[in-house]
């Protein structure tokens, strides 16, 4: 085991981890934005990490740019989509979960805008 | 954007007369284009490039630095035993910014964990947020204003 090795291997055992978690909170945060919030960004850094450690790992000219390019291409779309959709359901007035002390847990978020 | 093109194609021909393609020696030959516009007297649409160009850098690497700070806060808050969040949707004020603008802050929201651009009101002068870690509307508008929107209007103008 090299430096090298050793520091790719954490990269791609953090990135495993943000996806762990990400796939944790879509099972357990309560209603739909939380689990908008953890899921979908999770999963960016987890890619993100993962694609970047195989860069480093293999090298290679051809390698690397692709996974640039995959790392860009997520930064632009993955955005959009989750903003998409939580605007659907944010037009549709799902509930929204206020916090687990509040008498009042769940409330249309378009009459509640601060 | 022309002076940038310049400078890239300053890089290029810096890899090619080395006879060096690799990564390490085109950025090396990046450096020494951009340093050789900064001398040069006259360039086509002026001089802004190169107050932007830093700012841009430091645009991402703060933009690198909230993503790794609030993706660690969301896997905490993932792990707890207890969940701790009181998320709110909180309106966010636009004040002088070009649709450009608004498009790169709104995916720069969105891409960091805890906070999610809802909707753009139709006049695009505001955001809807919704946010899990600040439970006080006013901090949170403090907080984007000081971070990512003076930021983005100064890599961007």
């Amino acid at each position: 085991m090299t430096f090298d090795e050793i520091f790719i291997a954490l990269i791609i055992l953090m990135g495993s981890f943000f996806g762990f978690s990400a796939a944790l909170g879509l099972l357990r945060m309560p209603d739909f934005y939380t689990r908008m919030s953890t899921s979908g960004k999770g999963a960016t850094v987890c890619c993100g990490l993962l694609l970047a450690g195989v860069a480093l790992l293999f090298n290679d000219a051809q390698v690397t740019a692709r996974a640039i390019a995959a790392i860009l291409f997520l930064l632009l779309t993955v955005p959009i989509g989750v903003h998409m959709i939580a605007r659907a359901a944010y037009r549709a007035g799902t509930p929204m979960w206020r916090g687990s002390g509040t008498k009042y847990r769940f409330k249309n978020p378009m009459r509640n805008i601060q | 954007m022309r002076v940038f093109l310049l400078n890239l194609l300053l890089a290029i021909s810096w890899s090619v007369l080395t006879g060096d393609a690799t990564v390490d020696n085109f950025c090396f030959g990046f450096l020494i284009g951009f340093l050789a516009l900064r001398v040069s007297p006259w360039l086509p649409g002026g001089q802004g490039y190169f107050t932007r160009l830093p700012r841009i850098a430091y645009l991402s690497f703060f933009f690198l630095e909230e993503l790794v700070l609030s993706s660690l806060r969301a896997s905490y808050e993932v792990f707890s035993p207890k969940l701790q969040s009181r998320p709110l949707v909180v309106r966010l004020p636009m004040e002088r910014l070009d649709q450009n603008q608004i498009f790169l802050l709104t995916n720069l929201i969105s891409l960091t964990p805890g906070t999610m651009v809802l909707d753009v009101t139709p006049d695009n002068d505001a955001l809807i947020v919704h946010t899990m870690f600040v439970s006080d509307p006013e901090t949170f508008r403090e907080e984007i204003r000081e971070g990512f929107e003076k930021r983005v209007k100064e890599a961007t103008s």
